[in-house]
């Protein structure tokens, strides 16, 4: 399964609860949103699992640091 | 992989008993942000939690709700033949409280009493071994209690965990029913995860220091706590259950040659909210089938499950119904049941001062 960065970028929006005005960029460190806290943590989990059907243990997901990582992280996953 | 089929055995009366000190956890803001505390209540959905006084313990709790249970059913106390204690909140290193218990209770001293150490999933193995002893010709009745003071095991100041557990002791006799039918469990461990949730000093392996019972700031977002207190790694909890517990059931359904939707309802243990919704969902399972106290007890670990039937199912427990149920935590242990119920007796929640 190919997972689109459109559709990525969809379910990393509904995760933080971000409205569409909101500008994402492939280099945000996105800890450093401002509702970033462990139960947005959850929905990203929730949100990738229900969505793409990937899991991401936590040691590697204190690799992850960028949005860019995030979805080189699921694509790598996928293929 | 354990297994356990049992014919005719079931769950006869069940009682339960909370503190009425009950806290609002909208109000639960001497340590932390007002606005803080109303995310954290939205997202978890635990808006109310019982904490025990200091002179409440856990066989306190389950105390009382035996005493109710014996009341309410004019149970005949020398038929106890076996009185089995979940907890990993006991009352000594040792003894065992279950034996302080059997004492307690006025039980006979020909009684089989042992405590059994498990959290969310410990329920389930409790009523196993319940189902387990009460085939037996020797055994008339068992006594299951199952009581837990979580809110003392985690730390105020740590608001991974201050915000989310509660107490709760709930009693229940289980004996041989005839034609109720068969009963399946399925219990499972994962000991290289031990680290997920976990209390590190205290016991043998780490012995209470001067040190261990030092407060500490434990991460960069100021948390405080002792090495005493619990913590929890939430996402990797979360992964846990998603990834462990679907494939759980669908084993257990397996092993028992029925289907998901076959059930009255479907008790869990009660973790949070936002845990809870999503297993919902990823299962598809109806809500209203799915009942739950995670909003007014919070997660009182073991004794989420039997106090969720008691405070929610009661009164529809007395014609024939069949629950699957399914706890997961600490250990990392879990467990799924399928128990059928017919002519159950549930008592009135009883609030201890």
């Amino acid at each position: 399964m190919k997972i689109e960065f459109t559709e990525f970028k969809e379910a990393f929006m509904e995760a933080f609860e971000l409205d569409e005005s909101f500008e994402v960029k492939l280099d945000d460190e996105f800890r450093e949103y401002d509702n970033w806290d462990s139960l947005t943590k959850l929905s990203l989990i929730a949100v990738l699992d229900d969505e793409f059907d990937v899991l991401i243990e936590d040691k590697d997901f204190s690799k992850i640091i960028t949005i860019q990582d995030l979805y080189d992280f699921l694509i790598k996953i996928k293929s | 992989m354990a297994n356990l089929s049992y014919k005719d055995i079931g769950i006869s009366a069940m009682a339960g008993a909370v503190p009425s000190n009950t806290i609002n956890n909208l109000e639960y803001t001497e340590f932390f942000d007002k606005d803080i505390v109303k995310e954290i209540v939205e997202k978890t959905g635990i808006k109310e939690r019982r904490f025990a006084p200091p002179h409440i313990t856990a066989s306190d709790l389950c105390f009382h709700a035996a005493k109710k249970l014996f009341d309410d059913n004019t149970i005949d106390t020398s038929e106890i033949d076996v009185l089995i204690f979940v907890s990993q909140t006991p009352d000594y290193r040792m003894p065992a409280t279950s034996v302080i218990l059997q004492d307690r209770l006025g039980l006979k001293k020909e009684t089989a009493a042992f405590d059994i150490s498990l959290g969310c999933s410990g329920f389930i193995y409790g009523l196993s071994m319940a189902y387990n002893y009460a085939q037996h010709s020797g055994v008339r009745k068992v006594l299951l209690l199952d009581g837990e003071t979580r809110s003392r095991a985690y730390h105020p100041k740590d608001r991974q965990t201050a915000f989310i557990f509660g107490d709760a002791g709930i009693a229940c006799i289980i004996e041989k029913k005839q034609d109720i039918g068969m009963s399946y469990f399925s219990l499972n461990s994962d000991g290289s995860r031990e680290g997920l949730i976990k209390i590190d000093s205290g016991g043998y392996r780490n012995p209470s220091t001067k040190e261990s019972l030092e407060e500490k700031v434990v991460d960069k977002h100021g948390n405080i706590r002792t090495d005493e207190h619990g913590y929890m790694n939430g996402s990797d909890v979360f992964n846990f259950v998603l990834r462990e517990i679907p494939k759980n059931i669908k084993n257990t359904l397996k092993f028992a040659n029925r289907e998901l939707n076959d059930f009255d309802f479907y008790v869990f243990h009660q973790a949070n909210n936002f845990m809870n919704a999503y297993l919902v969902k990823k299962l598809k399972l109806d809500q209203e089938k799915v009942p739950e106290t995670i909003s007014k007890y919070g997660n009182t670990s073991s004794v989420s499950i039997p106090i969720t039937i008691v405070d929610r199912l009661k009164g529809m427990l007395s014609e024939p119904k069949e629950l699957l149920l399914c706890g997961f935590g600490v250990g990392l242990s879990w467990a799924t049941a399928i128990v059928p119920f017919d002519n159950c007796k549930v008592s009135e929640i009883v609030e201890v001062e």
